[in-house]
């Protein structure tokens, strides 16, 4: 358990991805089983346990200590399981008795009741000392927030045993906590566990950026072209009466959409973009991305959201046909097979990615340059004689996205980064103007800590020093004023309307482009500018 | 039956409040004067009108006995100076030899009489140099602890409890949640860190009076014998330390060569922790940020501060400390001050102590 415990304590404080793979793979490599694997499964939200409420927890604290030490306390702290996991305190005899182990504690939560599991967790935080005992009660009510994806997790893993991280995303479906053969196998000391379950997740090819270099390349007898849309990418697999969607990364989101899984009355697996609908003036239309988000990270869906914004999927590709694994063919073929696989789909809830036809390059740029939809992010490259591998190899796919929208906007607020960049103002708040002409002040429209190089970072940061005019704790304000300030050329994706932000507008995936040292401030863009891109972007719908 | 007996001293104490204001017999009962004659807090510090003189003032006064060196208590600018030769040392690396007037070093454990007032030093175990103050006349006793602590620390004397009337404390991490931990597992949690991540440094933010040559003497003790890079604030302190027989081993500035790429990978560096947010900082190779204190007990502290490996070490008393040595010296009176009062004052009326918060203005609570 402390093991565990410490492990915590350092994930939810190392900011950078190497540094939390690296005390991840320690971690499998120094502890024993069952403890690693269930460590893994709650780091991955994959333990079943009985779990307790906070309000029995302070009913325990609360026969041990003053009620006002306690409410001090608390309020100092500011988390329920972190203050009792402090203030709790315990004879020595006791906590030097046997520690227990977290597969104790697993295995012993696992055939618990909520009441007996409050008076286990009460002995158990006699034995523990304060960063387990905090570990604990992380684990008992359910509140494991760590900074640690499960994808995150299989890298750790793949790291651990120097295997692909396809491999382990392809048999993850199949195994459960404690993972003894997974770990077996990565330690070389058992065979690669065989894919048990019905519908595995199949590792998903992808794409590269399509650059100068290559567009000789492009060819109409060589590649198929079709729109890149904007949702996300999605496995649907439906195998002995097992039906699963999987994300990108093999994570399980059957549970989210319901409205897909109940017509997926097929067998084998298609590979496609998850889109939604939403209701427009006359009929439905596809949503915006921001539209998709209502659907997404959610544990249940409303039968309200199932109506207002139903989902569907548009088809890529075929990778199972009934019974036939087909990724070994040439793209056309699958192409062929996977439109008379489509026939027997539901309409409302699939339909085909259509085909684009050209003859030369030339009518691709035309074609990039004024998409038919909005939610189009631009073009997918596809060599017709292209076998479905797992990874992102370079050649068969290519994607070449739609050009970004710019914008000119005042650095207003920076805040320090962590880790490598805990020295620099590294993220930077934006805004534009808004108000009447004569009379312009700035309204803040979306922060960006990249797209910059190192030495910009330093002329950044200089500048941020330099031009300070308040502090709040990590964050400065810089002077913004008509004449003085520092114009960035902001990138963006697509833009949001948002109700969370003062402006209105929220953009997707925001960056810095250019440092408009040349630029006064008051001739950056103003509000209106982004407000008629949301407009044009609803006139193409 | 600790409790009866506060209830009876306070009844006692007003009764004889309400005999002095109406009969004027200030000062002819001496057995039952009021303490406050004896030390009393002023928006200067602690002041004593029987002796005329402070206790760690924060303005500058005629006269001031200083506690330890650490600067909200040790100012400079006052007309003379009595304190530890060490804490006195401390002062004049500090601050230049010209920082009081007149300078007389005190004695651990020795009287010296000021205006009637008896004055003892005794250690505090908080740095090198520090001391508690006890000051007694017509048998009623205050000590004055300064900051102190009771967890052992190799580069000072220890605590040294004094039987008192009256105890002035320190309640800097005066809630129950701070505990700290032995300071062997915290040393050993920056050594792993250390070998798990050889291609990085690992910059240590600790104060550069006390924390930080307790790190770098608890790392010694740790086995860790290789070079400890120093930010050059520490310079002249741990040379110092070294001179009063602390062996802090072998340290070296963590300074650029012009001529030589320097490597710091791997390495440990210690500096104070407002150096780490600074451009001084980026000389080193992805660094792991560890910080040095009592508050990295509290995860939300640590990761506002952006740090990525705390080390829950402190000069100060923890909860447990603290209720154990009022326990211990068993006072009249407790007397709370800088930090957080309300939880301390609130365990002594459970336990039967009388004490109220001092309401000093000027130290940094924070400070750790």
């Amino acid at each position: 358990m402390e093991e565990f415990a410490a492990l915590l304590d350092r994930l939810v404080l190392t900011p950078s991805r190497n540094g939390k793979l690296t005390l991840l793979a320690d971690y499998f490599r120094d502890t024993p089983d069952p403890d690693r694997g269930l460590a893994l499964a709650a780091i991955t939200g994959d333990l079943n346990i009985a779990n307790v409420k906070p309000a029995m927890l302070r009913t325990l604290i609360a026969e041990r200590m003053d009620e006002q030490l306690f409410a001090y306390s608390y309020d100092y702290v500011g988390d329920l399981a972190e203050t009792i996991s402090l203030v709790w305190s315990a004879d020595e005899p006791l906590r030097s008795n046997s520690v227990p182990t977290l597969g104790d504690v697993v295995t012993a939560l696992e055939r618990a009741s909520r009441s007996d599991a409050v008076r286990m967790v009460e002995k158990w935080l006699d034995q523990l000392d304060a960063s387990a005992r905090y570990a604990l009660l992380k684990l008992v009510t359910g509140g494991m927030r760590i900074g640690v994806s499960a994808r995150l997790a299989k890298q750790a893993l793949a790291q651990f045993g120097q295997v692909d991280v396809t491999e382990i995303e392809e048999l993850w479906h199949g195994l459960t906590p404690p993972y003894q053969p997974l770990f077996a196998w990565l330690e070389k000391s058992a065979e690669k566990p065989e894919s048990l379950s019905a519908a595995p997740f199949r590792p998903v090819m992808l794409s590269t950026p399509l650059e100068e270099p290559d567009y000789s390349r492009i060819k109409a007898e060589e590649y198929v072209a079709e729109w890149k849309w904007d949702g996300i990418r999605v496995q649907l697999t439906s195998e002995r009466g097992q039906r699963r969607i999987y994300s990108r990364t093999g994570d399980d989101i059957s549970h989210a959409f319901p409205d897909i899984a109940d017509y997926m009355t097929f067998e084998g697996t298609l590979d496609g973009e998850l889109l939604v609908a939403r209701s427009g003036d006359k009929e439905m239309e596809i949503g915006a991305f921001g539209d998709l988000q209502q659907r997404l990270n959610r544990k249940t869906v409303s039968a309200r959201q199932l109506e207002s914004h139903p989902a569907f999927v548009r088809l890529y590709d075929l990778l199972v046909d009934g019974g036939d694994d087909i990724r070994t063919l040439p793209f056309a073929q699958r192409r062929t097979r996977l439109e008379a696989f489509a026939k027997q789909l539901e309409p409302t809830r699939f339909d085909l990615s259509p085909l684009i036809t050209y003859d030369h390059f030339d009518d691709l740029v035309e074609l990039r340059k004024t998409p038919p939809h909005p939610i189009i992010e631009g073009l997918m490259l596809k060599q017709r004689s292209s076998t479905y591998v797992p990874g992102r190899p370079k050649g068969p796919w290519f994607k070449w996205k739609r050009d970004p929208f710019i914008i000119d906007a005042v650095l207003v607020y920076a805040q320090r980064g962590h880790g490598k960049r805990s020295s620099y103002y590294s993220d930077y708040t934006f805004a534009v103007w808004t108000g009447p002409e004569t009379e312009p002040h700035l309204v803040p429209v979306g922060k960006a800590y990249f797209g910059f190089t190192d030495e910009e970072l330093k002329q950044l940061d200089a500048f941020v020093r330099n031009n300070t005019t308040e502090r709040f704790g990590p964050v400065r304000s810089v002077r913004a004023e008509p004449q003085h300030g520092l114009v960035l050329e902001v990138a963006f994706e697509g833009l949001n309307r948002s109700k969370r932000h003062k402006s209105g507008v929220a953009m997707r995936f925001p960056r810095i482009s250019r440092l408009r040292w040349d630029k006064p401030p008051i001739e950056a863009d103003r509000l209106e500018t982004l407000e008629a891109m949301l407009r044009d972007a609803q006139a193409i719908e | 039956m600790p409790y009866l007996r506060s209830v009876f001293w306070q009844q006692l104490c007003a009764w004889f409040d309400k005999l002095n204001q109406r009969y004027a017999i200030e000062g002819r009962i001496s057995l039952l004067k009021r303490p406050e004659t004896l030390l009393r807090s002023t928006p200067a510090g602690l002041y004593s009108p029987a002796g005329d003189f402070y206790i760690d003032p924060v303005r500058p006064v005629e006269r001031a006995l200083i506690t330890h060196g650490h600067s909200d208590h040790a100012r400079s600018g006052h007309r003379k100076v009595m304190a530890t030769q060490q804490t006195l040392d401390i002062m004049a690396l500090r601050y230049g030899p010209g920082f009081a007037g007149e300078t007389q070093a005190a004695e651990l454990g020795k009287t010296t009489g000021l205006n009637g007032v008896a004055i003892n030093f005794h250690p505090a175990g908080h740095v090198l140099g520090s001391a508690q103050i006890a000051v007694e006349k017509d048998g009623m006793r205050i000590v004055a602890s300064g900051d102190y602590k009771r967890a052992s620390d190799p580069t000072c004397l220890g605590f040294e409890p004094i039987a008192c009337d009256v105890f002035i404390t320190e309640a800097t991490f005066a809630l129950p949640v701070f505990r700290h931990p032995d300071s062997r597992d915290e040393m050993a949690k920056l050594l792993k860190s250390v070998e798990q991540f050889p291609e990085r440094s690992h910059l240590v933010g600790a104060y550069a009076l006390g924390k930080a040559q307790r790190v770098i003497r608890l790392l010694r003790d740790a086995g860790y014998d290789r070079t400890i890079y120093i930010h050059g604030a520490l310079a002249k302190l741990c040379d110092y330390y070294e001179t009063q027989g602390v062996k802090l081993g072998p340290l070296a500035p963590a300074t650029l060569e012009k001529d030589s790429a320097p490597d710091f990978a791997g390495t440990i560096v210690v500096g104070p922790p407002s150096a780490f947010q600074d451009r001084w900082a980026r000389r080193f190779p992805d660094p792991v940020s560890c910080f040095a204190s009592g508050w990295m007990r509290i995860r939300q502290r640590a990761r506002q501060g952006g740090v990525e490996l705390p080390i829950i070490l402190s000069d100060h008393c923890d909860w447990d400390e603290l209720t154990q040595t009022i326990t211990e010296l068993d006072p009249e009176q407790v007397w709370v001050t800088h930090g957080r009062e309300e939880a301390l004052v609130r365990w002594c009326d459970l336990n039967g102590y009388a004490a109220r918060p001092l309401h000093l203005v000027g130290y940094e609570d924070e400070g750790d």
